[in-house]
């Protein structure tokens, strides 16, 4: 079956998530604080009358905090729970799976991110990790 | 056309029939009443030929045993019992089962009907039961009677139809509307059975039954419905008054007060003597997605109007203002119109309570009298959905733990019966439901023995509280006192669940007891949960709501009016010191406080605490939209809303301030 990702970037990775769990792509806005909330919850926006939560995706997969560019977006993913978004340096093109080859992740890579990267995709020019959008969300009361 | 479209349909009605059924043989238990024979009778002919349609093989066969049952006792045949009436008590646990079966997606067949058809037939016995078509279904009342003397004094003559569509029939209303099309050329149709308003929902089988009058022959009018598409069978014979049994023209007398509105029993007329009728207003059914649908597109709207209206302010223009100022009226009317929309009777809960007290107390050898009151009352839907398993757990509380066996109560010079009573109606913009039984009370010693063994409480706190202080404290985390673990309650698992669930709808619960004179519960519950009016406040650069339900008033203060006490800051209150929280503090925001500053005093229950804000902006209407699960369990943050400009601001949820 052929398989889609939305490809973007993060300090100097690529990461892809599957195109079918994302809804649509927004330029940064106004993000409400969540009070007490965990610290890479960024918040919450107003998304055409739904108040959705939004992640800032550096601090979740552990990289340095950014200040905002012309280039940052809102990935809005429709996770089990509902919608939610993440903030992400960049998003970059959509890629087919038959530009692709889809290969396990190193046994043996001990990294924290593993926990929700699925695969890695190589292309000719290209190599990026694929993320779970739904395990980022859900076990981020278990760290 | 698929059945699956008319499941929907079907369900529906299957519980309306359902509750009748309930409801009536609870009025047949107490009063013998013939009229609930008919209505059961009725109810389970109807349920009987929507299964058998559907292809509920199940629901239709114990559907059909019960009828044949009931038939005979509507003739005369046979005296109604006990026994029957614990058969009809079970079959529509079974069938109450089986719909329940259906609506997940089953067959309906996860029942075994068996004994409870058996237990029918036996009532039956050797008696055959008579078709039931024989039988005129047209109870003469004085009102068709006279008109049909009427007619016939002007020439002309009453005939009865009985229609039947062919089997596969697509639309049967519209053909049953081009039969009563083709009969109004041809005479008057003064009755049908069942009645036109069902024919016109397709709540009927394939044969419907005409009363009309006429000066044609019977087989001018045969010929010309037999020309509708899809009749199956037309028969057409004279209709003569004279015939009908004795029982069905005593029941007629009681219908004469209502002659053409059946009224749709409840289940507060149940306990009442005396019947009252009840006109039913026109009613649609309405999909709640396309309700919703509208409530969020109006909310959409509301959020717009606050932006309309802050724009006008600062253009300043007066025609402007003024149109705003309409605009705003208009959907202030329109805003409560909607409101009413989602709103529904609770008696679609407390239906289901008398058929269970029943049976609860039965299980337990307890004599229950339930009265309930104010059925009518309407909340939201999303409170009507939730609200019923709170309540079951309450009242099986106070059946079981509540009111005491006859002997215990005849020993304290009490009716051997204990009463119970179920309560709702409005209070400000709060619904309140009640719980009251005339029982043991709550034995207070015991609670505050537990509790200090327990070590909820130390003794000094225990000694500081009142009795009903301490009988809430049945609804703590694990607690339970009874002292038999019953099938029932008493598992200590319960009463802080329902206190939760009812927190959880924004309700509170109380309680007030009396040693041997009995207990009373007390929910309160918003009306509405989404649309709320509230103060909005800036702690920091920070937008939040409190909801204006919870705010006893605001007011200034300075930094020299704060005094400290156990290291707690407070402030004199109208002569009541009252502890001093920090919004900023609370949520973690970097921002001075001025030497004068708003307070917004809150309250829960009895307990007040103010709130330091750096500004107040101003009251307002807010539309409440959850903040998703993901951030669910946010400290003091009950959820979020729109404000006009389009940014999201949170609402404070006060009760978590204290």
């Amino acid at each position: 079956m052929e398989q889609k990702w939305v490809v973007f970037s993060l300090a100097d990775n690529t990461y892809g998530i599957d195109v079918q769990s994302v809804r649509s792509i927004e330029r940064l806005q106004p993000v409400t604080r969540v009070p007490n909330a965990p610290a890479h919850v960024k918040g919450v926006i107003n998304l055409r009358g739904v108040v959705t939560p939004v992640i800032d995706l550096r601090l979740r997969l552990g990289y340095e905090e950014i200040e905002a560019t012309d280039e940052t977006r809102i990935l809005i993913a429709s996770l089990n729970q509902g919608d939610a978004g993440f903030i992400v340096d960049r998003a970059n093109e959509v890629v087919e799976s038959d530009d692709v080859r889809i290969e396990p992740i190193p046994e043996s890579s001990q990294d924290m991110l593993s926990a929700h990267l699925t695969a890695i995709a190589k292309g000719e020019d290209k190599l990026f990790s694929l993320l779970d959008a739904n395990a980022l969300f859900e076990d981020q009361h278990a760290e | 056309m698929d059945v699956n479209e008319y499941l929907g349909l079907f369900l529906d009605e299957a519980q309306e029939h359902i509750q009748s059924v309930n409801t009536q043989l609870l009025k047949l238990e107490q009063t013998g009443s013939f009229e609930a024979v008919q209505e059961i009778f009725r109810s389970a002919h109807t349920l009987k030929g929507m299964s058998a349609t559907m292809g509920y093989e199940h629901v239709a066969n114990l559907t059909h045993e019960m009828e044949s049952a009931l038939d005979l006792v509507r003739g005369g045949k046979k005296e109604s019992n006990q026994l029957l009436l614990d058969t009809m008590f079970s079959a529509m646990e079974q069938i109450e089962e089986m719909i329940a079966n259906i609506e997940s997606g089953g067959s309906g067949s996860n029942v075994d009907v068996g004994a409870t058809v058996k237990a029918f037939q036996s009532f039956i016995g050797q008696e055959e039961t008579e078709a039931v078509e024989a039988v005129s279904p047209f109870t003469v009342d004085l009102y068709t009677d006279s008109v049909v003397e009427q007619a016939k004094q002007t020439g002309f003559e009453a005939f009865q139809l009985s229609v039947k569509l062919s089997d596969a029939v697509v639309l049967k209303a519209a053909r049953a509307y081009m039969v009563f099309d083709r009969l109004q050329e041809l005479g008057e149709v003064v009755r049908t059975v069942p009645d036109t308003e069902a024919i016109e929902q397709e709540q009927f089988e394939l044969s419907f039954e005409v009363l009309f009058l006429s000066q044609e022959s019977a087989e001018v009018i045969e010929h010309a419905v037999s020309q509708v598409s899809e009749v199956d069978r037309v028969h057409v014979t004279v209709f003569t008054s004279e015939h009908e049994s004795v029982p069905e023209v005593a029941a007629s007398a009681e219908a004469v007060a209502v002659p053409e509105v059946k009224p749709q029993p409840s289940a507060q007329e149940a306990e009442e003597v005396k019947e009252q009728p009840v006109a039913q207003a026109k009613t649609i059914r309405v999909n709640l997605e396309r309700i919703d649908r509208l409530m969020n597109l109006f909310e959409e709207f509301i959020i717009d109007r606050g932006r309309l209206e802050r724009l006008a302010d600062e253009v300043g223009q007066p025609e402007l203002n003024e149109t705003v100022e309409k605009i705003k009226r208009g959907t202030n009317e329109l805003q409560s119109l909607v409101l009413t929309l989602r709103m529904m009777p609770i008696e679609q809960v407390f239906n289901r309570f008398p058929r269970m007290v029943r049976s609860v107390a039965k299980d337990i050898h307890k004599k229950v009298q339930l009265d309930i009151t104010g059925a009518e009352t309407e909340l939201d839907r999303t409170v009507i959905d939730e609200i019923g398993d709170p309540l079951v757990h309450l009242i099986r509380n106070a059946i079981d733990h509540g009111i005491e066996l006859p002997e215990v109560r005849e020993q304290a010079g009490k009716d051997k019966q204990g009463k119970l009573s179920l309560r709702a109606y409005h209070g400000g913009n709060r619904v309140f439901i009640e719980i009251e039984d005339d029982g043991a009370g709550i034995n207070v010693d015991k609670v505050r023995a537990k509790a200090l063994e327990r070590g909820v409480l130390t003794a000094e706190e225990a000694a500081a509280m009142s009795d009903n202080e301490l009988a809430m404290l049945i609804f703590a985390p694990g607690f339970s006192t009874a002292d038999v673990v019953t099938d029932l309650s008493g598992r200590g698992v319960g009463l802080d669940v329902v206190k939760n669930k009812i927190e959880s709808l924004g309700g509170v619960v109380s309680l007030e007891t009396v040693v041997g004179q009995g207990t009373k519960f007390q929910v309160s519950l918003p009306l509405t949960l989404s649309i709320i009016s509230a103060m909005l406040v800036l702690a920091g650069d920070e937008t939040y709501a409190i909801p204006l339900s919870s705010i006893l008033e605001t007011t200034l203060l300075d930094e020299a009016d704060i005094l400290t006490a156990h290291r707690e800051r407070v402030f004199d209150f109208r002569g009541q010191l009252v502890p001093l929280v920090y919004l900023k503090e609370m949520f973690g925001i970097d921002a001075e406080t001025k030497s004068q500053f708003p307070v917004v005093v809150v309250r829960k229950g009895n307990k007040l605490v103010g709130v330091v804000v750096n500004d107040l902006i101003g009251q307002q209407e807010i539309v409440m939209k959850p903040l998703g699960s993901y951030l669910e369990g946010i400290p003091a943050i009950s959820g979020a809303t729109i404000l006009g400009d389009g940014r999201v601001a949170l609402i404070v949820d006060s009760n978590d301030l204290f």
